[in-house]
């Protein structure tokens, strides 16, 4: 890809190109949201949503109180969600803090889960308030403990203030840092950006920055992954595929919790970037909760009950 | 499965009964009727039930119970009594609902998700608005007390059949008359279950008649001397001969009629919505719809972009089986129709315009046309001028706002009109320019009760909703 042909990473180019962006209809973007949440996936269809969605969790611990006990066993149930049904796909990744990489990788490594990715929150997560030796500092730990793909949060105070460049070049670094060891996901925190406009622009920030991954939200601030929100940042992925032809990932993340809101993200996917953006290496839904209902509406799809919860780890 | 294919998801019509015959509504009672014809599942060409031709015998005798529950009952009942009856079938309507979007996309064609989100709650929603009217009409501004009509004769047309009920029956019972309707041929099971939802309701005997059949029982409704106002929704050309035939009797005459909407898309628009705009306001119920947004005008610069948009788009509706929850356009409502439509679409490709649909199956069985654009439309293509009343949108452009506003203008018609512009000054100076009753702005198809509807030029006299729609079912109130 080249982008320099649209900005040349000055602050100048960039408030232009930014400001060449038509705006979005808040009501129209929420009304068109609304209106695919009414698809009725029922079935065939349901049992292959559902699957789709296991394999695009992104299955997260991110808590003070996490400890190398509880990684090790979310990094077991996201590699065998159901032990009793090796059909069950694995899910998408491990997302965990810097300092509980190792553990993941350690862990996964012992227990057959080469493969399964791991991904580090960094640059001073969920904030982003920290100097930048700092967050290239965590970003560097991370990647040095076995993480595969990063997720950095974006400077909001400096986007709110209109410093574009500061953001721009903050995505770069870390993107450089990453290379190819580890994919880019670059976090927008859309519940502080408030506006659908500023949503869709971040959104091209960060993909002309260099992310593999726009994500919605740390999961800390709410309104998190909304379907307007989500809407309008599969429109710009769908957009920026016809500009510069590369197809570039999102991630919703927070508030996603039944397989009702996950199969109504795919639905969302499906109509808006299209099926090609239908697989975990483009889209990826960041949960912990979700895990166990999308389980729990799978065994009611195969035995044509429900189960008691018992019959789902807790992990 | 290896794709997100969406299985079907088909409502359930076991919610309906539907007769093997129906009858006239006559005098609170259904009446046997005779000449029956057959009404047809437009998805499927399935024989749904049949349908009576009320005689003029028949109109008479509707029109005289109109009369006698006028005199007896309802011009001396006080006002807040009616209102209990209104509330009483809005109630009923919302408890019915399901029943009546299943109903009403068997016998119409259109899709489960419309009738059931859009149509059906807009019923409800305008019985109980105008239930509120019915013991405040001396503060709406038609005078200390405004007189009602007496005997309303309202015709409806097939594209909303219940919902067009639902604009002529409950504005005419909140301002104190009564009513004989006619729906339309092709359409009268709903207004025949909304005639249970009368009895049910214990509205008196003959404040709602409903007589079925073609343009016959319209014309007899029309001439007959002791109906005090007419209100019809339809075609222009109907509306004309109505027009005609009223002149000189006194008749109060409301006519809701056809229209080209233009839906005018500016270059600072917001994108995405305006090309959702432009989905909604062609391709909401195949396009039946007077105030359709049937004619794009783009702004030059932004052309391509935008038909690539809204092709890529239009490439995602899920056209088929209208009872499916995910259908988004379902049939056409009947085979005269679809021939109308087919033999416009053929103008419009003779006439040199380059003729665009996506990908799709159409049903082997039933009336079906798939969404269709025409782009290089001109002024001079009668496709930019003539309304098709189907899934097919024209496609213009335009240099400047003032360029704009004359195309839009230049039509006999002056129903509707859509502005897609992110600058609020733009689409206040637009809404001033324009000649169309309703004008939205980045939005299009939204209906309320509280807002009144109606045309300019030769799509219509008079408004439909809101404290004006009130004025045409009172004495003096229509030349507000």
């Amino acid at each position: 890809m080249n982008t320099s042909t649209i900005i040349d990473g000055s602050e100048a180019s960039l408030k232009n190109f930014l400001r060449t962006l038509p705006g979005v209809d808040q009501v129209g973007a929420e009304a068109r949201a609304a209106m695919l949440a009414t698809r009725s996936i029922k079935n065939a269809s349901k049992s292959y949503a559902i699957d789709l969605a296991i394999s695009m969790v992104d299955l997260t611990t991110l808590e003070g109180a996490d400890t190398p006990g509880k990684v090790r066993a979310l990094c077991s149930k996201g590699l065998r969600p159901d032990p009793t049904d090796p059909t069950v796909p694995r899910v998408g990744a491990i997302c965990v803090y810097n300092d509980m990489v190792s553990v993941a990788r350690q862990h996964l490594d012992s227990i057959g889960g080469q493969e399964l990715p791991i991904a580090a929150v960094t640059t001073a997560f969920p904030s982003g308030r920290a100097s930048m030796p700092v967050k290239i500092q965590d970003t560097e730990d991370a990647i040095e403990a076995g993480a595969t793909e990063i997720d950095m949060v974006i400077d909001r105070g400096a986007f709110l203030s209109g410093r574009y460049g500061e953001v721009f070049e903050e995505i770069k670094i870390i993107k450089n840092i990453c290379g190819e060891r580890a994919h880019l996901k670059v976090i927008l925190e859309t519940g502080e950006l408030v506006t659908y406009d500023n949503v869709r622009k971040a959104s091209y920030l960060a993909m002309l920055a260099g992310a593999d991954f726009i994500k919605t939200s740390t999961g800390k601030i709410s309104p998190a992954a909304t379907a307007p929100v989500v809407l309008v940042m599969l429109e710009a992925v769908r957009d920026f595929y016809t500009m510069a032809n590369v197809r570039i990932g999102v991630k919703a993340a927070g508030g996603i919790r039944t397989t009702k809101d996950a199969i109504k993200q795919l639905v969302l996917v499906n109509e808006t970037a299209g099926p090609e953006w239908l697989n975990p290496t483009l889209f990826r839904i960041g949960a912990s909760a979700l895990l166990n209902d999308l389980l729990m509406q799978r065994m009611k799809m195969r035995d044509g009950r429900y189960a008691s919860p018992n019959y789902v780890t807790i992990d | 499965m290896s794709t997100f294919d969406y299985a079907p998801a088909p409502e359930s019509r076991a919610v309906v009964s539907i007769d093997p015959a129906y009858g006239l509504f006559i005098n609170g009672k259904f009446v046997p009727g005779k000449n029956h014809f057959p009404a047809i599942n437009p998805a499927t060409g399935e024989k749904l039930s049949k349908i009576s031709q009320a005689s003029t015998t028949d109109v008479n005798k509707a029109v005289a119970a109109a009369r006698g529950a006028y005199q007896k009952t309802w011009s001396k009942m006080p006002p807040a009594e009616r209102a209990k009856y209104l509330y009483r079938i809005a109630r009923i309507l919302q408890e019915r609902a399901r029943e009546f979007a299943v109903l009403e996309t068997l016998d119409n064609g259109k899709p489960i998700r419309e009738s059931r989100d859009v149509d059906i709650p807009l019923v409800a929603a305008h019985f109980f608005y105008h239930a509120g009217w019915a013991d405040k009409l001396q503060y709406a501004g038609f005078g200390e007390k405004p007189k009602a009509h007496g005997v309303v004769g309202a015709i409806i047309p097939w594209n909303f059949p219940l919902l067009m009920l639902a604009w002529k029956v409950a504005p005419a019972l909140a301002t104190g008359n009564t009513v004989v309707l006619k729906p339309a041929e092709t359409t009268s099971l709903t207004a025949l279950l909304f005639a249970q939802v009368c009895q049910q309701a214990e509205l008196p005997a003959g404040v709602v008649n409903i007589v079925t059949g073609d343009g016959k029982v319209g014309a007899a409704l029309v001439n007959h001397p002791d109906v005090d106002k007419i209100a019809f929704t339809g075609s222009t050309d109907v509306g004309k001969i109505i027009a005609r035939s009223v002149a000189h009797s006194g008749k109060s005459v409301t006519l809701e009629l056809g229209g080209k909407g233009a839906n005018i898309v500016f270059e600072d628009a917001a994108i995405d919505e305006a090309v959702e705009g432009i989905v909604n306001g062609i391709f909401f119920n195949q396009g039946h719809v007077c105030c359709a947004g049937s004619r794009l005008l783009v702004q030059e610069g932004i052309h391509d972009e935008f038909l690539e948009k809204l092709k890529r788009r239009m490439s995602q509706i899920r056209l088929g089986d209208p009872m499916d929850k995910n259908t988004d356009i379902g049939a056409i409502n009947s085979s005269d129709q679809l021939a109308k439509i087919k033999a416009l679409t053929a103008v419009g490709t003779s006439e040199g315009g380059d003729v665009w649909s996506p990908d799709c199956v159409l049903p082997t069985k039933g009336f079906w046309f798939p969404p269709t654009i025409f782009t290089g439309v001109t002024q001079a293509h009668r496709i930019a001028r003539e309304e098709i009343f189907g899934p097919v949108l024209s496609v213009l452009t335009f240099r400047t706002p003032q360029e704009a506003m004359e195309k839009a203008n230049n039509t006999p018609f002056g129903l509707s009109a859509g502005i897609w512009s992110e600058k609020g000054s733009r689409v206040l100076w637009a809404s001033k320019h324009l000649q169309a009753g309703v004008i939205w702005a980045n939005t299009f198809n939204k209906f309320d009760p509280t807002s009144p509807f109606g045309g300019y030029k030769e799509s219509g006299w008079g408004r439909e909703g809101g404290r004006h729609g009130l004025g045409a079912y009172l004495k003096g109130g229509d030349h507000e």
